[in-house]
């Protein structure tokens, strides 16, 4: 790892002045994803602000059909959240299934948003129960959120603060496990509520999108049947030594069927 | 750049000044001298360096050590009794053969104790699920989650 600035801000606005410094500086949420950059050398920040002495910024609320979580909660203590079960239990599910024990004692889901890594869980969270994510300046809906690999409409130092879900009537998140990584291979969130009927795809394209031919079929019939019906095209798909385009664009309609069939 | 940590490390309170990209396990490894920690992968995939940050399982190559600042930390040091006895946990997988080469059990053993007041009666499978984060290339598992289900048993 390179050697860098860490600045350890005591609140947002201290975070924020920092982060407008400018220069090659990066986020320390849980550290999950960037340690491991800057070990490769894909990232080499010259300062990094660390934001978990930042008050507030972890806190859980369900109130008003919205289940709001701050950027700093980590994964585990979403999918512990008695609220969050309760409300959205498939928000809490999709938390509780990311990496492993001790990735969700570390990993938040402010990073997890920020980086919008293809394979990520939370991004098909966000984009299908149609968040909005707050940040020190302003809110952003999940539609205009994730731009591409690693690409989101962040500016250069915004800061993600919390993000908030409405409530569906019903949801459910599956992921077809690479099982090497314990990333997505492909994962389908899909939701029925306020927004109408939203699903959201996950591990198959360089970053989280909806799948409109999908919502279109389960806003007919919320049925497994109905999703395996539509077929998805492999254009604009990964492929890699785990698997091919074509296999991800045949998955898509298995697992949101699965999905379907799941919601609760 | 250089930060000063004061953190609790197995109960003792310690003070140093590193670099602020030194990870947990660095710091564990090669300024504390405790070396039971491992370090197999460094790429937080093997779960062979995972402690215990306030409570919690981490995987200490994947998080600074500035990120432990005043926490309290539990290495496999601080498993064992004053007088040498071992954790029940430890006691059960040397009973039930929970390891061949031992390369992952300082790993294998911490996660185990997390899982303490977490989960109750886990079946065999609960126990492949919650230690999903830490490989084994040896005993093809089947001892360790043997071992785990009797080290949890003798904790409550
Ligand atoms: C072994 C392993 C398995 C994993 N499996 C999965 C999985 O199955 N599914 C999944 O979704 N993820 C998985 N992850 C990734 C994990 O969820 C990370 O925790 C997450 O991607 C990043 O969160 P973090 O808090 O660790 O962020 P960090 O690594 O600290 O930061 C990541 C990036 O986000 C930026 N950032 C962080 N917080 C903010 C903020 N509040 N505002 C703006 N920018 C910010 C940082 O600048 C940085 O660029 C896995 C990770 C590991 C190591
Ligand atoms: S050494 Fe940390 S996970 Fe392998
Ligand atoms: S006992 Fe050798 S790696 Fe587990």
């Amino acid at each position: 790892m390179n050697a860098f600035e860490l600045h350890q801000p005591k609140d947002l606005a201290s975070a924020a002045t920092l982060a407008g410094g400018g220069g090659d500086l990066r986020f320390l949420a849980g550290g999950q994803s960037i340690l491991a950059s800057m070990k490769l050398g894909l990232a080499s920040p010259d300062a990094m602000i660390d934001l978990s002495l930042i008050p507030d910024m972890k806190a859980i609320t369900v109130a008003g059909g919205v289940v709001k979580i701050g950027a700093m909660a980590k994964h585990a203590d979403v999918a512990a959240n008695a609220d969050v079960k309760k409300a959205i239990p498939a928000l809490a599910d999709l938390a509780g299934g990311i990496g492993d024990r001790q990735v969700r004692n570390m990993g938040t889901i402010g990073g997890s948003l920020a980086n919008s890594d293809p394979a990520a869980c939370y991004p098909a969270a966000a984009l299908g129960l149609g968040a909005m994510i707050h940040t020190n300046k302003r809110n952003i809906a999940a539609d205009s959120f994730f731009l591409g690999l690693y690409e989101t409409a962040l500016d250069a130092g915004e800061i993600i603060t919390a993000v908030s879900f409405p409530v569906p009537e019903k949801a459910a998140y599956v992921k077809f496990k690479n099982s090497a990584s314990r990333f997505a291979l492909v994962g389908v969130f899909v939701s029925k509520g306020a927004q109408g009927v939203r699903v959201a795809v996950t591990g198959a394209a360089s970053c989280a999108f909806r799948a409109t031919a999908l919502e279109t079929a389960l806003a007919n019939s919320w049925t497994a049947a109905a999703c395996n019906a539509v077929k998805m095209s492999a254009d604009n798909l990964n492929g890699d030594l785990h698997a091919s385009a074509e296999y991800r664009a045949h998955l898509i309609p298995v697992i949101a069927g699965r999905a379907a069939a799941a919601a609760k | 750049m250089s930060v000063n940590i004061t953190m609790k490390v197995n109960g003792k309170s310690v003070t140093a000044a590193v670099e602020a990209s030194t990870t947990l396990v660095e710091f564990i490894r090669e300024h504390l001298r405790l070396t039971g920690t491992h370090v197999g992968c460094n790429t937080s995939q093997c779960g062979a360096c995972t402690v215990h940050v306030n409570g919690r399982a981490v995987k200490s190559c994947n998080m600074l050590v500035a990120q432990a600042q005043g926490a309290d930390v539990m290495t496999i040091e601080g498993l064992a009794a004053a007088n040498g006895d071992m954790h029940p946990m430890q006691a059960a997988f040397k009973e039930h053969h929970g390891l061949q080469c031992g390369f992952c059990t300082p790993g294998m053993v911490m996660s185990a104790c997390e899982l303490k007041g977490k989960v109750t009666n886990p079946s065999d499978q609960e126990i492949r699920a919650c230690l999903d984060g830490n490989i084994c290339r040896c005993t093809g598992y089947q001892n360790i989650v043997t071992s785990v289900k009797a080290g949890l048993a003798a904790m409550s």
